[in-house]
C-alpha cells in the first residue's frame, strides 16, 4: 500500500487501470524490473528475463492453449445462489455480483471444449479473480459437469486450478464440493480418460485436498504455491520460520507430489504430448 | 467434581442449591425433601431448556467439552475385540487417527475415528486429534482392507482439522487427505460417519464421505474453523461469534440442508453429562444406518453414495 492506494478510491482506480493497461509498466515482483505490460502479455503472462509467472487471465490462457485459440466456453451450471443467506461485512449475494462484473465470468470456473494438435479436450480454468478461486457450489458443479462432459466425448480432462480453497460463505455447501468433485475425478478415472492437473499460484486447502492432488499427472507452473494449510496459519501454530521455497511448485516436485515444474511457455507443448501419449494418438514430433 | 461452560452458569446455581439442600436434608430428612424434589425438578427442566436453544457458539463449547465421549470412550462402550492396527506403510503411525478392526454387535467391522485424548497426556500422544498425512493414509489403508473382507466402515469424526505443520505439507497432507476421501467413495462396502464431537474442516471429511452420515445432537461441522473463519470473512478473530452464527455448523441446520442424514439425541445437559446414554444412542444409530444398507450390492453402495454426495445442493 501506497499513498497513491490509500486515497484513490478502488473503484476508479479499477476504472484507471482497465484504460490504460497497453503502455503501463509493470513491475516484476521477483526481480523489481520494469516491463511493458504489452511485453509481459505477449509472453503468456510470464516477465520476459525473470521468468516470474504472472496471473494470466482466463481467456488468454484458453487461447493459448486451444489450437488456433478456438474454443468453446460451457454454459456455467445454474446452482442454488446464497443458500446460508450469508453476510459478513457484505451480503455474500452483493460480492458474487460485484465479482461477476469485475471478471465478466459467472463463477470462479471456467469450462471450455476445444482441440489441442487435433485432438479434443475438455479444459477447466479456475480463476483466482474471482473470490480468490475458491471453490463454492457454482465451481464444484463446473467441474462435475466438465468431466462429465469429458466422458461423453471421450477425450481427456486438463484443468488450471487456482484457489484459495473453500468458499466460506457456502459454508458446509462448500466442504461438500470436495467428494463431490472427487466422485467426477472417480468416473473419469474409470473411463480410463486422462486427467491432467496443473497447479498454478496459488493452490491451497479444500481444492489442494480433493481434485487437485487426484490427478493421472500433476503438472505445477513455476513458482507456484501449493499447499494445504496457510504459511501464516503453519508458522502461527507451530511458531517456527518456514523452511526456504517451502510449498513452493519446485517444493512440492522434490516431495513427490507433482510430477514437473513447466513453464507455461511450455504449456502447450506438454499437454499436447501427454495426451496424445496416454490416448496412444500418433503425433508428428514437434 | 462437576465443570461448568460459561452459559451453564444459572443452571450451575440452582445445582449447588440443590446440593446444598440435599446436605441438609440428611440431617432431617422430612421437612425438605419437597423443597429438594422441586428444586431438582427446577434446575432439570432449567438444563432441559437452556440444551434446547444452545447457540452456534455454545453448541461449539459442548463439542469441545473435555469430558464429552472420545474416541476410546466409544470403543470401550459400543465395540468389543477392538484390535488397532498402527501405521500407514509408508512412513509412519499417526496416533491423531486410531483405528482397526473391532466386533460391533457381535459383527466384525472397521473402526476409524480421530482421538482428541482426555489429559495432557494423552492428548499430546494423539496430537489432540490433529492428523498428519500418516493418520489418513492408515484410514486409507484400513478401509480398503475393510473393502477386500466384506466388513463395514464405521468413522467416528471428532477433530479441529488437520494438523497445519512443516512436516504435515512436507509429506503431502493434502494429497492425503484427497486420497482418503477418494478411498472412502470407492468402498463397495458400507461406511457410516458419525460427527461425535467437532467436524473440522478436510480433517473430517476425508473420513465422513460416507453413505450415511450422523451427528450428534449438539456437534458441529464446519468448513472452517469459526476462529478462522472469521479473520478471513470479517478480518477480525474475535468475530468467531457472528462466524458460527452464519455459517450454519449444527447439526439442526445441517440435516435441514440435506448435508447430514440422522441427528443422533444426547441426554439432557449433554453427552458429557451421561456419556453411556450418548454413546448408546450412537450405537443405535449406527445399527440403524447398517440395517438400510444391507441389503445392497457392491456397486448399489457405490452408486448410493455417490448420488448422496452429488445430490447435494441440487434440491435446496
Amino acid at each position: 500500500m501506497n499513498w497513491y492506494s490509500n486515497v484513490v478510491p478502488p473503484k476508479i482506480k479499477a476504472l484507471i487501470k482497465r484504460e490504460a493497461p497497453e503502455n503501463a509498466w509493470v513491475k516484476c515482483p521477483e526481480s523489481g524490473q520494469l516491463v511493458f505490460h504489452k511485453d509481459i502479455e505477449d509472453n503468456l503472462y510470464v516477465v520476459p528475463g525473470s521468468g516470474y509467472h504472472m496471473r494470466i487471465p482466463v481467456e488468454a490462457r484458453l487461447a493459448s492453449l486451444f489450437d488456433n485459440g478456438e474454443h468453446e466456453v460451457a454454459p456455467t451450471p445454474d446452482v442454488p445462489s446464497d443458500p446460508l443467506k450469508f453476510r459478513d461485512i457484505k451480503r455474500y449475494v452483493d460480492k458474487i455480483k460485484e465479482y461477476r462484473l469485475k471478471t465478466g465470468h459467472q463463477d470462479a470456473v471456467t469450462i471450455a471444449y476445444g482441440k489441442l494438435e487435433g485432438a479434443a479436450v475438455t479444459v477447466a480454468v479456475q480463476d483466482f479473480e474471482f473470490m480468490g478461486g475458491s471453490l463454492g457450489m457454482a465451481a464444484g458443479e463446473a467441474i462435475i459437469a466438465g468431466m462429465t462432459h469429458a466422458i461423453e466425448k471421450r477425450t481427456p480432462f486438463i484443468i488450471f486450478t487456482a484457489s484459495g480453497g473453500a468458499r466460506m460463505q457456502e459454508g458446509m455447501f462448500s466442504l461438500m464440493q470436495m467428494p463431490r468433485t472427487t466422485i467426477a475425478v472417480r468416473r473419469l478415472r474409470e473411463a480410463r480418460l486422462p486427467y491432467i492437473v496443473v497447479l498454478t499460484n496459488p493452490t491451497t486447502g479444500g481444492v489442494t485436498a480433493s481434485y487437485a492432488m487426484l490427478g493421472d499427472i500433476h503438472i505445477a507452473e513455476p513458482g507456484a504455491i501449493i499447499g494445504f494449510a496457510g504459511a501464516r496459519v503453519i508458522e502461527q501454530t507451530i511458531r517456527e520460520k518456514l523452511p526456504e521455497g517451502f510449498q513452493r511448485a519446485e517444493y512440492l516436485r522434490d516431495h513427490g507430489m507433482v510430477d514437473m515444474v513447466v513453464p507455461r511457455t511450455e504449456m502447450r507443448e506438454t499437454l499436447a504430448r501427454l495426451c496424445a501419449l496416454l490416448t496412444k494418438a500418433p503425433r508428428r514430433a514437434a | 467434581m462437576r465443570s461448568y461452560l460459561d452459559f451453564e452458569k444459572p443452571v450451575a446455581e440452582l445445582e449447588t442449591k440443590v446440593e446444598e439442600l440435599r446436605a441438609l436434608s440428611k440431617g432431617d430428612g422430612v421437612s425438605i425433601a419437597d423443597e429438594l424434589a422441586k428444586l431438582e425438578a427446577k434446575a432439570q427442566k432449567a438444563l432441559a431448556d437452556l440444551y434446547a436453544s444452545l447457540t452456534p457458539t455454545q453448541k461449539i463449547q459442548v463439542a469441545r467439552h473435555a469430558q464429552r465421549p472420545h474416541f476410546s470412550d466409544y470403543v470401550r462402550l459400543l465395540f468389543s475385540e477392538f484390535t488397532p492396527l498402527a501405521g500407514d506403510r509408508l512412513f509412519g503411525e499417526d496416533a491423531a487417527i486410531v483405528g482397526g478392526f473391532a466386533r460391533f454387535r457381535g459383527e466384525p467391522v472397521c473402526l476409524i475415528g480421530q482421538e482428541k485424548g482426555s489429559d495432557t497426556e494423552s492428548r499430546l500422544e494423539h496430537n489432540f486429534g490433529m492428523a498428519r498425512p500418516e493418520g489418513y493414509r492408515k484410514a486409507a489403508r484400513l478401509m480398503e482392507l475393510a473393502d477386500r473382507f466384506g466388513l463395514p466402515v464405521i468413522s467416528l469424526v471428532d477433530t479441529f482439522g488437520a494438523f497445519p505443520g512443516i512436516d504435515a505439507e512436507q509429506r503431502g497432507q493434502a494429497e492425503a487427505i484427497a486420497r482418503s476421501i477418494d478411498v472412502s467413495l470407492s468402498l463397495g462396502v458400507p461406511n457410516v460417519a458419525v460427527v461425535v464431537g467437532e467436524g473440522g474442516s478436510g480433517g473430517a471429511i476425508a473420513i465422513a464421505s460416507c453413505n450415511k452420515v450422523l451427528m450428534l445432537e449438539h456437534s458441529v461441522y464446519t468448513v472452517a474453523s469459526p476462529e478462522a473463519s472469521a479473520s478471513i470473512l470479517w478480518r477480525d478473530s474475535s468475530k468467531a461469534q457472528d462466524a458460527a452464527t452464519s455459517m450454519k455448523i449444527t447439526a439442526q441446520d445441517l440435516l435441514k440442508f440435506g448435508i447430514i442424514d440422522v441427528i443422533v439425541a444426547e441426554p439432557p445437559g449433554g453427552a458429557h453429562r451421561d456419556p453411556e446414554t450418548a454413546v448408546a444412542a450412537v450405537g443405535e444409530g449406527i445399527d440403524d444406518a447398517l440395517a438400510g444398507l444391507a441389503n445392497l450390492s457392491r456397486p448399489q453402495i457405490v452408486e448410493a453414495r455417490a448420488e448422496r454426495f452429488l445430490s447435494v445442493g441440487r434440491k435446496v
